[in-house]
């Protein structure tokens, strides 16, 4: 084995227990964050502040029954959390994470994002076809239609990120924006970031657009019949999710890994604080608002939306080729 | 015969016009079907074509019950059937029976059951909004309103030693009498709550998702309300100003001041707003007894000639009678515990209308009783409000008919 393998696989090593320690943490951050902003306690039973629930929750979900009842259709019920779960970290690969640490430094990397994000989509309604129940289905049927109408809003407004640094790569767009005069893509392009925030939250099924999983209408959507590690596989991937889209628009909007100044000795500084700062606004949006009707939510994508990003991008190349 | 309906059932399976209908079963144990209530729904997509409410999960005989158990120990089923407001059923009961009986309330013990009849409804609205808010997915509303309403059964335990249900009106009056503790508690109470409603006002009042979810959703004419029997803040949010409290006052409610909120749509969101403006009424008729209270401080609470708790099944009455021996001896004539006849109660509780009607026989038990509770009429109304809304929109349905399964079910 060479050097350059070892290191590629340390590196990948390296990011995904990373990656796995902040989903863990962030579903106690998430806890605590809305027990606070609801007046309750929170987890706090575990380790001192209940610092070690989360350890405690994996646990508790490994050791439970893995209930596979025999109506499905086994071999996919199996994949379909697995595929989920995949296409959701293998995002993480090609966000540039410091100057020169990216897993991953592919030409294309913003598309094979959005492409992944796409086959996360295979996850979900598969999951809803093989349980052979029908909360599942029609959560499945729901995310499905979701997930491919806000792709769309989501691919115009990066696509105007494209276009403005000229790049595919994500390297690339981050360099590309610090050579502009407000070293971010935020400014010029406020509109793509709405339009990018927007449909962020619906493409992880996240409050406001958690529809699929709308525990009130759907029990638990397409996963309802899941127990167990698999359960957790998907929780798992809805956080990976969270945490692949918080980095897409710290890099795509916020200027990725760079600061207003430099912080020597502890790495992935500002990288860190701009996706802690995404991933509260998720928290927060989960805290306050209520939750769109399946019509409602198309309507919102493809009436508005997707216009305002198309015009967006329009704009945005006729300002391009004007200068 | 039977072969000729196979076949024509496969050649419509096999034609492409013919489509199975997709059922779906929504309940009894479903998140938002609050409690027991089971929804058989044929839908085409989303949307419901048809809903058939299945009732029967908490059927536990109150009626019946009541036919067999003394007029006070009836008033504690009461407790059971609206569990969330139990002092409105309390005082309903209470009603009915004491038209039997003859009896005239105490003024501070009317004053007393007005109070706790208003903090019924407070808790229950409480409790409405937090479920309905949370169906619709604003989970902060719902633990913002259970603080609140934590608060307000913390009052209801220092009253009468139960949280939820409370039996604390009794028949002829109250059985106990407020402490200045309690007095004090109210006062703070009610000082603090128009800060607390206004606070839930902002997280939803003019949220553009809870208005999209709300307005114009499950549309209920003046003249459809009535016909589907719907009461209480349903049948307001419809812009029919009826109100038991003020068309036939019980209790102190003709001392008090208060407005009849009333709609003007019909929506979900009317209702909504319905049932805000009666938590401040509430409030206000509250703050309205506590001050009379004062007036009336050390007067009794109970009724004279109120039934014991016990009601003795059988009153002797001394009689003389001939004896060949000792000349003459006293014997008992059986003579009637309670009036016989008829009685009819109706109040406006927090759900809607709630009437309670009891046949004496002269015995210490109702010969028969009969209830009738807004939260079945209103389920009965969930077919004719659901079809062709979405599955959603049925939630938000359910949520605002503010259903009680054991109101329902008895």
């Amino acid at each position: 084995m060479d050097f350059n393998s070892l290191y590629i696989i340390l590196s990948a090593l390296v990011l995904f227990l990373l990656a796995m320690f902040h989903v863990a943490y962030l579903t106690y951050a998430e806890r605590k964050i809305i027990a606070r902003m609801q007046q309750r306690l929170g987890p706090n039973r575990v380790g001192p502040r209940g610092i070690l629930q989360p350890i405690a929750d994996v646990l508790k979900l490994i050791q439970k029954e893995d209930i596979i009842h025999p109506g499905v259709d086994k071999p996919v019920f199996v994949m379909a959390p697995l595929i989920s779960l995949v296409c959701a970290a293998s995002g993480l690969a090609f966000i540039p994470l410091w100057e020169n640490f990216v897993l991953s430094n592919l030409n294309v990397g913003l598309l094979f994002i959005l492409a992944l994000s796409s086959l996360s989509a295979y996850g979900v309604i598969l999951s809803g076809w093989a349980s052979n129940s029908r909360y599942s289905f029609l959560g499945a049927l729901r995310a499905s239609a979701q997930v491919i109408s806000y792709e769309i809003a989501m691919s115009l407004s990066l696509l105007s990120v494209v276009l403005m640094a000229g790049s595919f790569n994500l390297q690339d767009i981050v360099k590309a924006q610090l050579s502009t005069p407000y070293k971010v893509y935020l400014i010029p392009q406020i509109v793509a970031f709405f339009v990018f925030m927007v449909s962020a939250l619906a493409e992880t099924n996240r409050v406001p657009f958690d529809l699929p999983e709308a525990e009130t209408e759907l029990v638990a959507g397409y996963f309802t019949e899941y127990s167990g590690i698999r359960f957790a596989l998907f929780y798992l991937a809805e956080y990976f999710g969270m945490i692949v889209m918080s980095a897409l628009a710290v890099t795509c909007f916020l200027g990725g890994y760079a600061g207003p100044f430099e912080i020597p000795g502890i790495p992935f500084f500002w990288f860190l604080i701009k996706i802690y700062a995404f991933l509260f606004f998720y928290i927060w949006v989960r805290a306050t608002l209520p939750r769109y009707r399946y019509d409602q939510l198309m309507g919102l994508g493809w009436k508005v939306l997707i216009p305002l990003s198309l015009l967006n991008l329009l704009v945005t190349a006729f300002i391009k080729l004007l200068i | 015969m039977s072969t000729t309906l196979i076949e024509i059932t496969s050649k419509q399976r096999n034609s492409n016009s013919w489509e199975e209908p997709f059922f779906i079963n929504m309940g009894p144990q479903h998140p938002s079907t609050h409690g027991v209530l089971r929804l058989v729904l044929e839908l085409e997509g989303e949307t419901i074509v048809h809903c058939d409410p299945r009732i029967g999960y908490l059927h536990r005989g109150v009626e019946k019950l009541a036919e067999n158990l003394n007029y006070n120990q009836t008033v504690v089923l009461s407790d059971r059937l609206d569990y969330i407001a139990s002092a409105a059923n309390n005082v309903a009961f209470c009603l009915a029976f004491e038209k039997l009986f003859g009896l005239e309330v105490p003024r501070r013990a009317k004053l007393l059951r007005t109070i706790v009849g208003e903090m019924a409804r407070i808790s229950s609205h409480l409790l409405w909004l937090a479920t309905h808010a949370l169906d619709i997915g604003a989970m902060t509303v719902f633990l913002y309103c259970f603080r609140d309403r934590e608060w307000l059964l913390n009052i209801f335990e220092k009253i009468c030693g139960a949280r939820l249900t409370h039996s604390y009106v009794r028949v002829g009056g109250v059985r106990l009498d407020f402490t200045q503790e309690i007095i004090d508690e109210l006062y703070k109470f009610t000082e603090e709550f128009p800060n607390r409603i206004l606070e839930y006002e902002t997280l939803i009042d003019v949220n553009r998702i809870w208005l999209k979810r709300t307005i114009d959703i499950a549309v209920v004419t003046a003249e459809k309300a009535i016909n589907l029997g719907l009461t209480g803040p349903v049948l307001r949010g419809s812009g029919v100003p009826y109100d038991v409290r003020k068309f036939r006052p019980y209790d102190a409610y003709s001392e008090v001041e208060f407005e009849v909120p009333v709609g003007e749509r019909g929506d979900t969101y009317d209702r909504y707003k319905v049932r805000m403006k009666e938590l401040r009424q509430s409030n206000w008729i509250i703050r309205q007894c506590l001050d009379k209270l004062a007036e009336t401080k050390g007067e009794p609470v109970l009724a004279e000639g109120a039934p014991d708790l016990l009601i003795p099944e059988k009153i002797k009455e001394p009689e003389p009678k001939p004896h060949p021996k000792k000349g003459f001896i006293f014997t008992g004539k059986e003579v009637d515990v309670v009036p016989p006849g008829e009685a009819f109660a109706s109040i406006e509780s927090p759900k809607g209308e709630l009437a309670v009607y009891v046949v004496s026989d002269g015995s210490n038990k109702p010969w028969r009783l009969r209830i009738r509770t807004p939260s079945f009429v209103h389920i009965s109304a969930i077919p004719e409000l659901s079809r062709g809304y979405m599955i959603a929109d049925l939630i938000a349905i359910i949520g605002t008919l503010d259903v009680v399964l054991g109101d329902c079910d008895r």
